[in-house]
């Protein structure tokens, strides 16, 4: 076989660092940042200007040029690290460079660090954010009692560590001289694993001279730090968003002449004019079609971290649309129109709709087709086919009935249905989800659990072209 | 502004009053250095106006400014032909031809300049500032590309108006939505966030330099605690310095719990952000000491 022509995995490239650069910037693109031509342009000009000597501005000015969003700044950030730290590693197991015969001169393991006095340096370390310092200290750390007892996985050895150095975050013991000290909290004690987890990987990547291979970033890597904050701004965005496509949906019909009613009142008035003859037709306005929204969503254990974001989608949605009722699901429906209208803040609807819900009934499982039986009796008489209902639910029934046809009649009532779901598509119809047979009656089933995806929905259904999906 | 290095730029901003840190230190840098449009995108209230602001007093230059809004158009904030001036001077010609008249009334003479236009013709060079791009719309931005890759103006009856200096170019954008690739393309990017306690304690210091050390960092981490509930509207920079000249004025000595109260309405803006901030960070501060009397 003709070896491959990207060589091994950890092949370095081409010498240089026009070509490392080239390299970090095909991996920003497989990673969805969009760098073009001239952006690398920009980049090597932006490099002439600044002192390739200082980390910091070397890192800056390449962001500055290539990153053109928080998003892209964050993946930036997150590769920038990985790539050259590969690309040192790989050029160190290539030309055999190593430190593992200088560490058995020094006399490794002859002298036994005090382990209090470690972590008492490591403090120090982290409370003034010497990244440099903190480096050393990982890598003492590691060789005090890394190496001996350790797993071979990078993770676990981390936590083992810092176990056994016993740091944690939150407030610090005062010293063994009585001072306080300041609390650590889990952002710096997070740096430090940071380095921690650095030489490790270096030490593993010594030991068996080969580079793992990179892998794409996971997308809970690359999400944005979740701040409720944030996160709230960007589901109202993508919401108010869907309301304007909503809106003009509408006005589309306004005008077109199929379909309408002639108003027999005011034409025989208008004959008046013509002696009673009815020369021209009036017609009825048409009314544009109102966006008239039943929400349905779950908030059951199972879908816990993506209750907080249904949950602000709704009130994002309350915000924006007059007719709409909500509702939350376990194993009853419980309607929570009212709770959201009256309380505009979203930390107190979260509350009230935990305690006063009442969805919940025994198990504290979901039943979804219960749940159907109760909307389709109660409700779905409302239902016209003007009326757009929206399913937030990971359709897990717990091996329950699902009542698949008593949805599909909910689904023929109303003029449309979309269910988002919070599992990426890959787990559905696994285990006790029975995605399939609710999908068929859909209007369209997505994945949903970032407000990307919520903006892909909204595109969906304004009759766009979805935003391709990232990997 | 001597333009030698990130340091010197950093230095020249400081000496104005502008504290940068270090991404916003070589941003500058490399904008003047590479010609390039700067792109400065945060939170509301972390200081992307003033840095253009600042950038104009450290070089010198005069700052044009261009304020967008929703329906900004060509006529508001390129150029626009003097209309009654090109009627006047079409009665008053008389007996010139009309091949005259009309090389006439579409000459310089008859343009109205707008920021663009003005930051551009500028004999002298200046700082542009495009405040809050974000809220045009998208067919503006592209009305803008031209200017911001080649420095230019395509005047249909005049020809290309070309920059004879280099102005430094800045944007700002609340990130209320998203921008589009090829403005970006054109840009240095610059995300600006609020500060760290350490640098806001020196920005409170550098514009209320009586306070001393001690409140100002108490106000600082008070500010920080604020700015990490989830409220409608965060407390600026800007605020956080009107707060610290308040309680100069106010001639607090300690942030208690009365002082808080008091003065809340300075940093926390929204009615129902006040009911929040009262119960969260009030409640974390001390009684006021028993007065005597």
């Amino acid at each position: 076989m003709p070896p491959s022509p990207y060589g091994p995995q950890a092949d370095p490239g081409p010498p240089g660092l026009a070509a490392k650069l080239l390299g970090f910037c095909e991996e920003l693109r497989s990673e969805g940042v969009a760098v073009g031509t001239s952006e690398i342009l920009d980049a090597f000009a932006a490099l002439d200007e600044v002192s390739w000597t200082s980390h910091d501005d070397f890192r800056e000015a390449l962001a500055a040029t290539i990153a053109k969003s928080q998003d892209d700044r964050r993946v930036f950030e997150l590769l920038f690290d990985r790539y050259f730290f590969r690309a040192a590693e790989a050029e160190a197991v290539q030309r055999g460079v190593g430190e593992q015969s200088e560490r058995a001169a020094a006399g490794e393991g002859g002298e036994r660090l005090d382990i209090d006095q470690l972590r008492e340096q490591i403090r120090e370390a982290i409370a003034a954010g010497d990244e440099d310092r903190m480096r050393d200290l990982a890598r003492l750390a590691i060789a005090a009692f890394g190496r001996a007892e350790g797993s071979g996985v990078v993770g676990v050895d981390v936590q083992r560590i810092r176990r056994t150095l016993g740091l944690s975050a939150g407030a610090q013991p005062p010293s063994e001289a009585g001072e306080e000290r300041p609390p650590i909290d889990r952002e710096q004690l997070n740096g430090f694993e940071r380095h921690l987890r650095r030489e490790l990987e270096r030490d593993l990547i010594e030991r068996t001279e080969t580079l793992p291979p990179s892998r794409p970033l996971a997308e809970l890597d690359r999400a944005l730090p979740t701040s409720p904050t944030q996160d709230l701004a960007a589901v109202h965005r993508a919401v108010s968003q869907m309301k304007r496509r909503l809106a003009t949906l509408g006005h589309e019909q306004r005008g077109r002449r199929k379909g309408r009613h002639v108003d027999v009142r005011r034409t025989m008035r208008a004959s008046l004019e013509t002696g009673g003859v009815p020369l021209r037709l009036r017609y009825r306005p048409k009314r544009p079609r109102r966006p008239e929204i039943y929400v349905l969503c779950d908030v059951s254990t199972s879908v816990t971290s993506a209750s907080v974001f249904f949950l602000s989608v709704l009130h994002a949605l309350h915000d924006s649309f007059r007719k709409l009722r909500s509702f939350v699901f376990i194993e009853r429906i419980s309607e929570v129109t009212e709770v959201f209208e009256h309380e505009r803040d979203f930390a107190v609807v979260a509350q009230r709709i935990s305690s006063e819900g009442g969805v919940a009934d025994v198990s504290g499982y979901t039943d979804y087709g219960r749940v159907w039986l109760e909307f389709l009796t109660e409700i779905s008489d409302e239902l016209d086919p003007r009326s757009t209902v929206i399913v937030l639910g990971d359709a897990r029934t717990n091996g329950r009935e699902p009542h698949a046809e008593v949805f599909a009649q909910v689904a023929e009532r109303a003029g449309r249905l979309f269910w988002l779901n919070p599992e990426p598509k890959l787990y559905w119809n696994y285990g006790d989800s029975v995605m399939a047979a609710y999908e068929r009656f859909c209007d369209g089933a997505f994945e949903c659990w970032t407000t990307r995806h919520l903006e892909n929905f909204v595109n969906v259904v304004a009759g766009g072209t979805p935003t391709p999906e990232q990997s | 502004m001597a333009d030698g290095s990130v340091a010197e730029v950093k230095e020249a901003l400081a000496k104005v009053g502008y504290l940068a840190d270090e991404p916003a230190a070589l941003v500058s840098f490399l904008a003047q250095r590479l010609g390039k449009p700067v792109l400065v995108e945060g939170p509301a209230g972390v200081g992307k106006t003033e840095l253009a602001k600042a950038l104009s007093r450290a070089t010198g230059r005069e700052l044009v400014r261009l304020q967008c809004y929703e329906g900004l158009d060509e006529s508001k904030a390129m150029y626009e032909w003097n209309y009654r001036k090109q009627l006047l001077r079409i009665q008053a010609g008389g007996e010139a031809g009309w091949e005259d008249v009309q090389e006439d009334i579409f000459s310089s003479e008859f343009l109205l300049t707008r920021p663009l236009m003005q930051a551009i013709a500028s004999e002298e060079p200046v700082v542009l500032l495009i405040d809050e791009i974000d809220k045009t719309d998208q067919e503006f931005e592209a009305m803008l590309l031209e200017l911001l890759s080649d420095f230019q103006i395509t005047i249909p009856e005049l020809g290309q108006v070309s920059a004879t200096t280099m102005p430094i170019v800045v944007l700002t954008s609340n990130d209320s939505r998203e921008l589009t690739e090829a403005l970006k393309r054109r840009c240095l990017y610059l995300w600006l966030d609020y500060p760290g306690v350490e640098r806001e304690m020196e920005i409170v210091r550098l514009h209320a330099p009586e306070l001393p050390e001690t409140l100002a960092r108490r106000l600082v981490e008070v500010i920080q605690m604020v700015r990490a509930l989830d409220l409608k509207k965060p407390p600026s920079i800007a605020e956080s310095i009107d707060w610290a000249r308040t309680l100069l004025l106010m001639g607090a000595e300690d942030i208690d719990r009365e002082t808080f109260n008091q003065s809340m309405s300075i940093i926390v803006k929204h009615r129902t952000d006040i009911d929040l901030v009262a119960e969260r960070v009030g409640v974390k501060l001390a009684e006021a000491p028993a007065r005597s009397g």
